[in-house]
C-alpha cells in the first residue's frame, strides 16, 4: 500500500460519511426496506418450493446487511446493486453449470431419485393369474371407449378410462340386457361387433378403471386387473420387477440389472468426472472432437489474422491526410461494423445459398461454376472466413488508424535517413509498435471468435454434417456450437451434463488465454500497484 | 522538374489508392446494396432476387407495416425501449462501481476485477438453462419480472452490467489525476461529492461512448431475448427478424430484407455520426459483442 492510500483508506472516508445523523437514519430505513423485501422474497421462494432460490436470496440478503452495516465494506456499497444482479444472473448460473458438469442431468435423468422411483412404480402389468373378466367393448362418436366387464362370480361392471369401475347396479344409462347379461347399448356409446373388435388397434392399449383397479384387455375375450409392476426395497435400494423377478440397482443415476438392462426413468446423480472422461476417452467422441477442436483454433486464428491484416492494411494505406475524400472512404468501409451482426450473417447466408444465392448466380453467369458452399466442408469453412472478414475488418481498421497516428513521425524520418525502404519501415517500425498497442485487442478478438456461436449457428448451423459421427457434429462446428447440439437441438436427447462439461473445457481454454494476455500487458501491473 | 515528378507520383498514388478503395467499398457495401434491392423487389423470394429488380415497389415494406403476423413497428419500439432502459441502468451501475474500483482501496479489489474478467469469458450458452429456470421462478413470485416480460429480460441484462465495461470505465477514471480529488478531500468533500460534482462531468464523453456501445450490444442481442420472451408482441426486433429465418426462410426474403434495413438504419446512423468518439472508446479495449 502506498503512503497516500494509507492516509485515506476507505474506512476513514466511511466514518466521514456516517458522521451525519440523517445519513445514518436514511441508511437504516433503506436497509429495513431491503430486508423486508428479501425476507418476503425468500419466504415466497421457499413456499413455492424453490429451495435453491430461497437459499441464494438469503445469502445475498446477509451479504447486503453486512455491506451496509460494516464500515470497512464502504467501497462495496458503490456497487451493491450491480453485485446483487451479477451474483443472481451471472455467477449463480455459472456455478450451476459447473455443478451440472459433474452430473448426468439430461433426458432420462431429469428427475430426482424419489421422483424416478414414484414414476417407475406407477407402471403396471397384466399378471397371468390376476382377476380376469370377459369383456365387451363400446365406442361413442368422439372415439372414446367403454367396457362391460363380467367376472367368474357373475358380477358385472362398467369401466371407463380414468375412473373407478362402476358396479352394474350403480351404472347409469344402461340399455336392455341380452341373454348373456350384456347391455345392447350404453347411453351415447355403441356396442362393437366382433369384426370391429378384431380390427380395432386402439382398445388393447387403453387402461380402463382408475389407478387402483386398472383393467386392461389381454385377449379378444379376456380382460384382467393390472398390478403394480415394480417394488422398491429401501434396505437394498433396488427395484424388483414382479413380472420377471429381475432386480435393478441404481448405477450413476440409472436403474440397472445385473445383466445390464436398464429402466427408462433414471434420476439426477453426480457422476464425478464421468462426463469429462467420456468426452476425452470415448472413441465415438474422439473422431469429431479432434476435428472440431482443430477447426475451432484454426477458425479463431484465421479470423483474427485476416481481419487484422485487412484492417491494418486499409488503415496504413489510407493514413494519409493529403488523400482527397479520405473521410468518405472511411465511412463507407465502416458500414459492415454498423449493422447488427445477426442481420448481416443472415444476409450472407442468403447470398451464399447454393442454388439461388447471388454469389453463385454471378459466378455461374461469369465463369460457369457454382461452388457447393454449404455442402463441401472446405468451401463452407472458406465462406465462414470470408463472412467473418467482412464482419470484423472495420473494427481493426478503426483501432489501427487510431494507433498509427500515435506513432511519432520522427521514427520514420530517422529510418528514411538511414536508407530503409517502405517495406522495411513497415515491418521494422510500424508493425512492432502497433502490436504493442493492439496486442491485447488481438487476444480479446481471438477469445471472442473462439466462442463465436452466432456466426457458426446463424450462417450454417455447423454444417455440413460429419458422416459416421456418433454424435451430431458438423465440419464447421466449433466447440460452443457443438455444445448447443447437446443441450438445445430439437429432436435428440438432451445431455446437459456432458454439454456443461464441454463448456467448462472451453472456459479453461479461454481463461488461460485471457490470463496469459494480462500477464504481458499493463493492466495487471496497474491493478497490482493500486494506482 | 523533380518537384513535378514528385507531384505526379503523388497524384498517381492517390489514383491507385482510390481504385483500390472503390474495390474495397464495393466489398463493404455489396450485401447492403443487395438487401436494399431485395427489399424493393415485390416478388419476394430469395430465388427471384436480382440486383436490379424488374419492377421496383414498396410492397415488402407495406407488408411489414400491415401484417399482424410480423408487427415490425412493435418490435422496433420494444428494441428501443429495452435497449434504452438497459443502457441507462447499466451505465449507472458500471460508473458507480468503476469509481470504487478506481478511487477506493479495499481487500479483494484485485480479485474482484480479475474475477469479473473471467466471468466475462465464460461461455454462457448452457447457463441459459439456469437463467431460464431462475426467471421462471422469479415470475411465479413476482409476475412482473417473469418470463415474457421486458422487465425480466432487462433484469437479466443488468446482471452483466458489472462485467461488460467495468475495465474500460475504470481505465478512464484512472486517467483523471488523483490530485483533483485529493484537494477536494482536503476541503472536506465526501466521496459522493467528488464523484458527482468533480469526476462525473469530466467523464461525460466516455459515458456517451459506453452508453452507445451498450445500447448497440443490447439492440443486437437475440439469444437471451429469444429464450425469455414468448409472445410475438413482446419480441425485440432481432428476435422478430430471426423468426423470419425459421421455416420457409427463402420465401420471406423480401420482407426480411425490408425489416433488416429498417432495423439496421438507426444503428448505422449513430455509428456514422459518432464514429470519431466511438473510435476513442474502442481503442481502450471494448470488443464489439
Amino acid at each position: 500500500m502506498t503512503a497516500q492510500a494509507l492516509k485515506q483508506p476507505g474506512a476513514s472516508s466511511g466514518g466521514q460519511q456516517s458522521a451525519t445523523l440523517l445519513n445514518v437514519v436514511l441508511r437504516l430505513v433503506l436497509l429495513l426496506a431491503l430486508d423486508g423485501f428479501f425476507i418476503w422474497f425468500a419466504l415466497s421462494a421457499f413456499a413455492e418450493g424453490f429451495t435453491q432460490l430461497g437459499v441464494v436470496i438469503a445469502v445475498i440478503a446477509a451479504a447486503v446487511n453486512y455491506i451496509i452495516l460494516v464500515r470497512d465494506m464502504y467501497p462495496l456499497r458503490w456497487m451493491l446493486v450491480g453485485l446483487i444482479l451479477m451474483i443472481m444472473f451471472a455467477i449463480w448460473p455459472i456455478l450451476l453449470t459447473v455443478f451440472v458438469a459433474f452430473t448426468n442431468y439430461g433426458d432420462g435423468h431429469l428427475l430426482t431419485k424419489v421422483q424416478s422411483i414414484e414414476l417407475i412404480q406407477q407402471e403396471r402389468y397384466l399378471p397371468e393369474g390376476g382377476a380376469a373378466y370377459s369383456w365387451t367393448g363400446y365406442r361413442n362418436e368422439a372415439g372414446e371407449y367403454a367396457l362391460w366387464l363380467q367376472n367368474a362370480a357373475g358380477e358385472s361392471f362398467l369401466a371407463f378410462p380414468g375412473t373407478s369401475l362402476i358396479p352394474a347396479s350403480e351404472a347409469e344409462g344402461i340399455g336392455e340386457l341380452d341373454d348373456n347379461g350384456i347391455p345392447v347399448s350404453i347411453e351415447g356409446y355403441e356396442k362393437l361387433n366382433a369384426l370391429q373388435v378384431a380390427s380395432d388397434q386402439t382398445i388393447p392399449s387403453i387402461q380402463f378403471g382408475s389407478e387402483l383397479d386398472g383393467v386392461q384387455i389381454r385377449s379378444a375375450r379376456e380382460a384382467a386387473q393390472l398390478q403394480l409392476r415394480y417394488e422398491y426395497d429401501e434396505a437394498t435400494d433396488s427395484l424388483t420387477d414382479r413380472e420377471t423377478g429381475v432386480s435393478y440397482s441404481p448405477i450413476a443415476g440409472t436403474w440397472t440389472s445385473q445383466t445390464g438392462d436398464t429402466l427408462p426413468f433414471g434420476f439426477r446423480a453426480t457422476v464425478g468426472t464421468g462426463n469429462f472422461t467420456r468426452f476425452f476417452e470415448s472413441p465415438a467422441f474422439r473422431g469429431p472432437l479432434l476435428r472440431i477442436i482443430t477447426w475451432n483454433f484454426a477458425f479463431a486464428f484465421l479470423s483474427v489474422f485476416t481481419t487484422f491484416s485487412l484492417g491494418l492494411g486499409i488503415a496504413y494505406i489510407y493514413n494519409d491526410r493529403s488523400l482527397p475524400g479520405r473521410k468518405i472512404i472511411q465511412s463507407f468501409l465502416l458500414i459492415p461494423y454498423t449493422i447488427p451482426s445477426l442481420i448481416t450473417i443472415i444476409i450472407w447466408r442468403g447470398m451464399f445459398n447454393n442454388q439461388v444465392g447471388v454469389i453463385n448466380r454471378t459466378l455461374d453467369s461469369l465463369l460457369g461454376i457454382a461452388p457447393a458452399w454449404t455442402v463441401d466442408p472446405t468451401l463452407a469453412k472458406l465462406a465462414i472466413i470470408i463472412v467473418n472478414l467482412w464482419l470484423g475488418y472495420p473494427y481493426f481498421m478503426l483501432i489501427c488508424s487510431g494507433a498509427l497516428q500515435a506513432i511519432p513521425e520522427d521514427l520514420y524520418e530517422a529510418a528514411r535517413v538511414d536508407g530503409a525502404n517502405a517495406w522495411q519501415r513497415f515491418f521494422k517500425i510500424t508493425l512492432p509498435l502497433l502490436l504493442v498497442a493492439v496486442g491485447p485487442l488481438l487476444v480479446a478478438s481471438f477469445v471472442y471468435n473462439f466462442n463465436n456461436f452466432n456466426l457458426i449457428f446463424l450462417f450454417i448451423e455447423g454444417g455440413p454434417p460429419i458422416a459416421n459421427s456418433a454424435t451430431r457434429a458438423g465440419h464447421t462446428d466449433i466447440l460452443i456450437s457443438y455444445v448447443y447440439n447437446f443441450a438445445f437441438a430439437s429432436g435428440r436427447a438432451k445431455e446437459y451434463g456432458l454439454g456443461s462439461a464441454i463448456t467448462i473445457i472451453i472456459f479453461l481454454i479461454v481463461a488461460v488465454i485471457t490470463l496469459f494476455q494480462f500477464r504481458y500487458t499493463k493492466m495487471w501491473e496497474e491493478v497490482g500497484e493500486g494506482v | 522538374m523533380s518537384s513535378m515528378t514528385l507531384k505526379q507520383r503523388k497524384t498517381m498514388g492517390h489514383v491507385l489508392r482510390w481504385l483500390l478503395a472503390l474495390f474495397l467499398m464495393f466489398f463493404a457495401i455489396f450485401p447492403v446494396l443487395w438487401v436494399l434491392s431485395a427489399s424493393l423487389n415485390p416478388s419476394n423470394t430469395l430465388a427471384s432476387a436480382k440486383l436490379i429488380p424488374d419492377n421496383v415497389g414498396l410492397d415488402n415494406y407495406r407488408f411489414l407495416f400491415e401484417s399482424p403476423e410480423f408487427p415490425l413497428l412493435t418490435w422496433l419500439w420494444n428494441s428501443i425501449k429495452i435497449s434504452s432502459i438497459t443502457t441507462i441502468l447499466s451505465v449507472s451501475i458500471t460508473t458507480l462501481a468503476a469509481y470504487a474500483f478506481s478511487r477506493l482501496r479495499f481487500t479483494g479489489r484485485q480479485l474482484m476485477l480479475k474475477g469479473i474478467l473471467l466471468i466475462q469469458v465464460f461461455p454462457g450458452l448452457l447457463a441459459m438453462i439456469a437463467i431460464f429456470t431462475l426467471v421462471t421462478q422469479f415470475g411465479s413470485i413476482i409476475p412482473a419480472l417473469g418470463l415474457d416480460t421486458h422487465a425480466g429480460l432487462i433484469m437479466v441484462y443488468l446482471g452483466g452490467a458489472m462485467g461488460v465495461n467495468i475495465w474500460l470505465m475504470k481505465g478512464f477514471f484512472d486517467t483523471i489525476p488523483r490530485a483533483i480529488d485529493e484537494s477536494a478531500m482536503v476541503d472536506g468533500a465526501t466521496h459522493w461529492q467528488i464523484f458527482s460534482l468533480l469526476l462525473l462531468p469530466l467523464m461525460r464523453p466516455i459515458l456517451v461512448v459506453i452508453g452507445i456501445l451498450s445500447f448497440i450490444g443490447t439492440y443486437g442481442d437475440f439469444i437471451l431475448a429469444r429464450i425469455l420472451l414468448k409472445s410475438t408482441d413482446q419480441y425485440p426486433l432481432m428476435v422478430g427478424l430471426f423468426i423470419f429465418t425459421s421455416g420457409e426462410f427463402s420465401q420471406k426474403w423480401g420482407p426480411f430484407a425490408a425489416g433488416a434495413l429498417i432495423g439496421a438504419l438507426p444503428i448505422m446512423i449513430v455509428y456514422l455520426l459518432l464514429q470519431d468518439q466511438i473510435v476513442g472508446g474502442l481503442t481502450q479495449g471494448a470488443v464489439k459483442g
